[in-house]
């Protein structure tokens, strides 16, 4: 089995996506998103974001043997998130319509030339995208009951054992 | 009441103490099962450890049938609404089980999507923490909560 790892600009995405497709890539494993918002502040780390790009999208592609099941190949593809919109993959690969679903619910970022982009795993009434770097950790945007639970106290000794509410 | 009960053969009772007991041995549990604690909800039900001699083994999958709501696993914002309503739609008398830490307080989950403790949105009898429980935990449990509906409201 190979693997081999590429950055490509966002525009050759696409082509890029189809031309592995043509050589015998036959599955899109996965398709995600990184934030490098605050990448390395405080530290010695230099964020290897280019100035004024914040996302970067990962593809991950597999060549399946279908007779014998063996993988013969695996190919990373990344990409740093321009001011357009990336465009879809769904075209090429039909699971990518829930994973840019993910992207997007999850991230923000958005995919050009594909319908139905709407909320796949948080509800449609959810308010900003949780997985960014600024959404606020301990926001809370529940359905029903209090925006913030009962101050949880650390456990102790007598929560390790069923109580009953009397 | 001057009548001799005591003859060999009759047993008497207050009525709430005999309600108590036949309700308590014949829980029928709907199982809101949503993540990994679902396993050990498996492992009590099974012959293994048996919850069926403790008359709680039937499941039934439509909450009017049901008398304990045994919520089991991680409740989500998403998912809140749903089990509330399934709440709603048992009827009374009814008893709800945290069953697992996340249910309890949301355990390690301190995060945007999940709800910190259903007691947050739903009365709730029994707590059983753990991640998961032990099936002993689960059954200790369950005798507190037999304890508690064999009270029939009175302090047990």
């Amino acid at each position: 089995m190979s693997e081999s790892h590429e950055t490509v600009p966002q525009a050759a995405l696409k082509a890029r996506v189809a031309e592995l497709k043509a050589s015998g890539c036959n599955m899109l494993v996965d398709l995600t998103c990184v934030d490098f918002l605050g990448f390395g502040a405080g530290t010695k780390n230099a964020s290897p974001a280019p100035e004024g790009r914040r996302y970067k999208l990962v593809y991950r592609l597999m060549e399946l043997d279908t007779a014998t099941g063996a993988v013969k190949r695996r190919v990373t593809l990344d990409s740093w998130v321009e001011e357009q919109p990336p465009v879809s993959v769904m075209s090429l690969f039909p699971n990518a319509d829930w994973l840019e679903r993910e992207v997007w619910d999850m991230f923000g970022v958005t995919f050009a030339d594909r319908p139905n982009m709407k909320r796949i795993l948080m509800y449609p009434e959810f308010v900003g995208h949780p997985l960014r770097k600024d959404y606020p950790i301990k926001k809370r945007q529940p359905l029903i009951g209090p925006a913030d639970g009962p101050a949880r106290e650390r456990m102790t000794a007598a929560d390790l054992r069923p109580r009953l509410i009397e | 009441m001057d009548q001799d009960l005591s003859a060999p053969g009759i047993l008497t009772s207050r009525m709430d103490e005999a309600i108590g007991w036949a309700r308590k041995y014949s829980l029928f549990p709907y199982p809101f099962v949503t993540a990994c604690c679902g396993m050990e909800f498996m492992s009590v039900s099974c012959s293994h450890y048996d919850v069926d001699r403790f008359g709680a083994a039937f499941p039934r999958f439509s909450p009017r049938q049901a008398d304990v709501l045994m919520v089991v696993g991680t409740i989500s914002h998403k998912i809140a609404p749903v089990l509330r309503r399934i709440y709603e739609q048992m009827a009374g008398p009814k008893w709800v089980v945290a069953f697992g830490v996340c249910t309890c307080t949301g355990g390690f989950y301190d995060n945007y999507a999940t709800v910190q403790g259903i007691d947050t949105i739903l009365p709730v009898d029994l707590y059983i923490p753990g991640c998961p429980p032990r099936p002993e935990t689960v059954l200790e449990g369950l005798m507190l909560l037999q304890k508690k509906i064999q009270a029939q409201g009175r302090n047990a």
